[in-house]
């Protein structure tokens, strides 16, 4: 039997180190993506589709190509054939079809930005429109079960008879919680250099996986994966949406492949990213539970419909969170998924988890008040042994943990259980929880490579990705303990497909398994060379299999509180405390893990109050496709945020013993918000964001 | 955007000049609003000129008590003056819920009232919108109301008017001086801006080429208190679903006076005189607070996506005239 992988000794980690980028971001000279240098660029500015459904039947562009300044204008008409048409979102200008409203159906390549847009807004076009559907409702004719669902997960299972258990519960919850179209709306926009020069393509990307374009891209193109090069070292946010290329980067491409020599320049507009940029599907869920008086589970039933493009698939993994996240003997999870004439779908922190769990933590909620129990006692009475989805021992899980030092923090005692009891300075007040939960991934594929250099210095290789996350200093850190060197020692190269091959940073797991790697490629340099290794010595460590991953169920868990102060004379909500207590294994670094879960927290509160893509029906688009109508929290919208986790010890996660954090701030923070809204008001809010229309009488 | 020509204005007379020869030029104030829109091909005038070296950024008293604020007096100047401050908290009040500090910067009064809607189809040139191309009708009217007009709307355009400040001088008696070839004129404030009818083109009754060299603010009586409130979605950088500006002044109980307008609820700011009528000589209680406010929503008209406002605004409105009657009760 495989043991449990050897443990790194702290040294490095677990202190909280400025980042080490911060100097270069706060001088202005920290490159972003459309920022690296060019000779002579060309601005390239896409044409959308003013139609959601139908085919271009005549593409008129003889007066966008007339514009001085101009020198090239991409239809499906002209633009080079693709290799591979197998992504339907990355298969651009192939045909004249039209499968959303904002598709890229042209691009104009000119000397200025504002020369680009110009000319693209005289490209005119006909269509042969046909009519679009582009709502998800309950009872879609559409729906179907994928084979998966995003995460590589099952889309249905079921254990035992959730519907005797139901019909025999003393005590059940029955109802249907919704969440909106949600944009992730980085602070950077999606943006990219190509430059195409002696059939070797060279891209400048905001991406959270420079590796991940690159295979995505070279097939389009009939490229070998070493003939495209793509560089990424700093990356103002991603949320998820830079986790994949989307069809700008092609559109780039294809413009640069157009002009060979020229550096051709993309950044898309704010209004843009609503279309092109992936975003988090409508949810609707059917959330059923059983309990006993007193507040035990017999069943949990979590039915999930989500929305996909037409023209690729994807299917967020809602429900998954209800199969391992309290003990019941009999558990439903579905998902369904209906084409719609929408914009291709994708991840947005915390897919899954994010929605799934607003739902199941507001169905607690009402559990916990039919059963005529405190929120957080229910949760204790149905910590699972081991996890009720595999059978398996949780590597470590401290959910009871996080919940009780959460209520101290907040003053949880002073919640009066009988909504809309208090009230102060006018404002109706209430106290609110949730569960917060998200797994430790680890996928196969990233390598590091570690070079001695001269005076006992290490450069340190991988082809991560800093997404403004603190991946430059947290990896510096890990690289530092495991070659047992100060951190001063360590140069770390990350954001280069010329750098070994990494996974994408995504699903909390970069940490893991960047840093799995560059553990063992330092052990590897120790074990080939020894301590004081000759300059220029190497080694390479690859991420490797945890064995542990089959033998325990491994997650990170966290409680999240808020209090909501409802305005009684106008609705107005706002949640001017929140405090969150996670359990996520050993913190890297405390400095930038903090900011991390603010962060995910301040992005959950926005998702419970403020955000909403309005889709409009008779248009077929998101109409709200702004900042100053899509509501992201401001700062005067944020008030106390309390961030705070449990020291865990962790053996069987990875060599650091850490479980990663980018995601599961946002998960939990809407319910809580919701919960603490009805215990202020007695409205109880199932469909997101929670606005004041719901409190005027 | 469109290619267009920059030229600086140096005097009043020689910029209301240049628009009356380009029947496609265009005044440039802050330019906060009109960047945007060249941005986003909401317009494409020819010329922009300049006209925030007038000399029409300074804030004057009046020989009768009252203020006069130049056209191109930046929002966060007016908003920090000490005469605007202590004769028209309202006024300050209402500036500094707009918009951000940066964008107040550089916003001046007179492009703040000539700011047009927000609406989104408005600023997206792919659907119809009758205020962007007149005759292609209202992507509103089956869209997303969310900001749109409850009173005074019609089957053209459903849009509001964004600014704050506009409310609050409408609940002031501001009046708008304007220059054009012709010589001065003055509009009152309230009448300065248009109900959409069949026309939602046309924000305004200015012509073009008429430039707003000042807005005066008439004195406000002794005793008077006023009031700026804003509600929206978020604390800040919002536009507002519903405001109300309101100058109250109670005597014996009694409302002796009383001005109210109203922002976010239709094409214009709007005066609630039918409530002002209802409260004057009316007992300074809740119930009559209600009642006014019920006088003037007698005549909304809200479409499905924005019937809460019609709660919203009787909700606000009393709670302002409740909090200003504690505090001029005397």
């Amino acid at each position: 039997m495989t043991t449990t992988e050897q443990r790194l000794t702290p040294r490095a980690m677990g202190v909280p180190l400025d980042r080490l980028d911060g100097p270069a971001k706060v001088t202005g000279t920290a490159r972003y993506a459309f920022e690296h240098p060019q000779t002579q660029p060309l601005y390239l500015h896409p044409v959308q589709a003013t139609v959601a459904a139908g085919r271009i039947t005549a593409i008129e562009t003889g007066a966008a190509e007339a514009v001085p300044g101009v020198l090239a204008v991409l239809t499906h008409l002209n633009a080079p054939r693709l290799a591979d048409t197998s992504d339907g979102e990355l298969a651009i200008l192939q045909s004249g079809g039209v499968a959303f409203r904002g598709q890229i159906i042209g691009g104009v390549v000119a000397t200025s930005p504002e020369t680009a847009r110009h000319a693209a807004s005289l490209v005119r076009t006909a269509y042969d429109e046909q009519p679009h559907d582009v709502v998800l409702r309950a009872g879609h004719e559409g729906l179907y079960a994928p084979d998966s669902v995003n995460g590589g997960y099952d889309t249905d299972q079921v254990q035992g008879d959730v519907e005797a258990a139901l019909a025999s519960a003393d005590v059940t919850v029955d109802q249907t919680y919704t969440t909106p179209t949600l944009h992730n709306n980085p602070m950077e926009p999606h943006s990219t250099i190509a430059v195409w020069d002696d059939g070797q393509l060279t891209l400048y990307d905001s991406t959270q996986g420079v590796h991940m374009v690159r295979k995505s891209v070279a097939p389009l193109f009939g490229l070998d994966p070493e003939q495209v090069r793509v560089i990424s070292p700093h990356v103002g946010g991603g949320f998820g949406s830079k986790g994949n290329a989307h069809a700008h980067v092609v559109l780039a491409a294809m413009a640069a492949r157009q002009l060979p020599g020229r550096p051709v320049k993309l950044a898309l507009t704010r209004q843009q990213m609503f279309f092109l940029a992936g975003y988090r599907t409508p949810t609707l869920q059917r959330v059923r539970l059983g309990a006993d008086r007193d507040g035990r589970f017999s069943a949990i039933s979590v039915e999930a419909i989500s929305q996909t493009a037409r023209i690729k698939e994807f299917t967020e993994q809602t429900a998954v969170a209800a199969r391992m996240m309290y003990a019941a003997p009999n558990r439903r999870t579905t998902h369904r998924v209906t084409r719609l004439d929408v914009p291709v779908p994708s991840w947005m922190r915390a897919p899954g988890e994010c929605p799934g769990m607003f739902a199941a933590e507001v169905a607690m909620d009402e559990l916990a008040e039919a059963c005529g129990l405190d929120p957080v006692e229910l949760r204790v009475r149905n910590e699972p042994e081991t996890d009720p989805e595999t059978g398996h021992p949780f590597s470590s899980r401290n959910l009871v943990a996080c919940l009780r030092e959460g209520a101290r923090r907040i003053g949880w005692e002073r919640r009066d259980p009988t909504p809309g009891a208090r009230r102060e300075n006018g404002a109706l007040v209430g106290l609110g929880v949730s569960a917060s939960v998200y797994p430790v991934f680890r996928m196969p594929g990233s390598a590091a490579r570690v070079r001695a250099e001269a005076g006992g210095r290490y450069t340190v290789s991988i082809g991560a990705a800093d997404l403004g996350t603190g991946t430059w200093t947290a990896l510096t850190q890990i690289a530092a303990d495991a070659l047992e060197v100060p951190v001063e020692h360590v140069d770390l190269r990350i954001g280069d497909t010329a750098l070994p091959p990494a996974t994408v940073a995504g699903g909390s797991s970069g940490i893991t398994c960047w840093g799995s790697a560059i553990v063992h490629a330092a052990r590897e340099l120790r074990g080939q060379h020894g301590r004081s290794p000759a300059e220029g010595a190497e080694a390479v460590g690859e991420t490797g299999d945890n064995p542990d991953t089959e033998r325990y169920a491994m997650y990170a868990f966290g409680a999240q509180f808020a209090e909501v102060r409802v305005d009684a004379d106008t609705g107005e909500v706002r949640a001017p405390r929140l405090v969150g207590v996670f359990a996520a294994g050993r913190i890297i670094n405390p400095k930038t893990a903090r900011s991390q879960l603010l962060g995910g927290m301040t992005m959950g509160l926005s998702m419970a109050l403020y955000e909403q893509s309005h889709v409009d029906p008779s248009i077929g688009q998101v109409a709200n496709h702004d900042f100053a109508e899509y509501h992201i929290a401001t700062n005067a919208d944020i008030g106390s945020l309390d961030v705070s986790w449990l020291d865990e010890d962790d053996p069987h996660v990875n060599a650091m013993g850490s479980k990663g954090i980018g995601e599961i701030g946002i998960v939990g923070t809407a319910a809580a918000v919701a919960n603490a809204a009805y215990n202020a008001t007695g409205v109880r809010i199932r469909d997101l964001p929670v606005t004041l229309d719901a409190f005027l009488s | 955007m469109r290619p267009f020509d920059y030229r600086r204005a140096d005097d009043i007379d020689g910029a209301v000049a240049m628009l009356a020869l380009n029947p496609s030029a265009a005044f440039l104030g802050g330019g906060t609003n009109l960047v945007d829109h060249l941005r986003l091909g909401v317009t494409a005038p020819d010329l922009l000129v300049d006209v925030t070296r007038l000399g029409l950024d300074r804030i004057e008293p009046l020989a009768d008590g009252g203020v006069r604020v130049g056209g191109t007096v930046r929002n966060s100047d007016l908003a920090a003056d000490r005469l605007v401050r202590e004769r028209y908290p309202v006024l300050a009040q209402a500036l500094l819920s707009g918009a951000s500090g940066q964008l107040r910067n550089l916003a001046t009064t007179g492009g703040n009232l000539l700011q047009r809607t927000r609406c989104v189809y408005f600023q997206d040139v792919t659907t119809p919108c009758g205020k962007r191309e007149p005759g292609s009708g209202c992507s509103a009217l089956r869209g997303y109301q969310r900001y749109h007009a409850i009173l005074g709307a019609s089957s053209a355009c459903i849009a509001t008017h964004p600014s704050d400040m506009a409310v609050a001088m409408a609940a002031l008696d501001a009046v708008v001086r304007v220059r054009g070839r012709d010589g001065e004129r003055a509009v009152p404030l309230t009448d300065f801006h248009r109900l959409p009818g069949d026309e939602p083109q046309r924000d305004t009754v200015l012509q073009h080429g008429e430039l707003i060299t000042a807005v005066d603010l008439p004195p406000l009586p002794e005793g008077m208190r006023s009031r700026y409130r804003k509600v929206r979605d978020r604390a800040s950088y919002a536009f507002a679903l519903v405001s109300v500006a309101a100058v109250l002044d109670v005597r014996d109980g009694t409302v002796a006076d009383v001005r109210i307008a109203l922002g976010g609820v239709a094409h214009k700011p709007w005066r609630a005189s039918v409530a002002e009528r209802e409260l004057r000589g009316a007992p300074a209680t809740a119930d009559s607070f209600r009642r006014a406010a019920d006088a003037e929503l007698a005549a909304a008209e809200p479409v499905e996506g924005n019937a809460f406002k019609v709660p919203l605004v009787r909700g606000t409105l009393v709670a302002v005239l409740r909090e200003l009657s504690e505090e001029t009760a005397r």
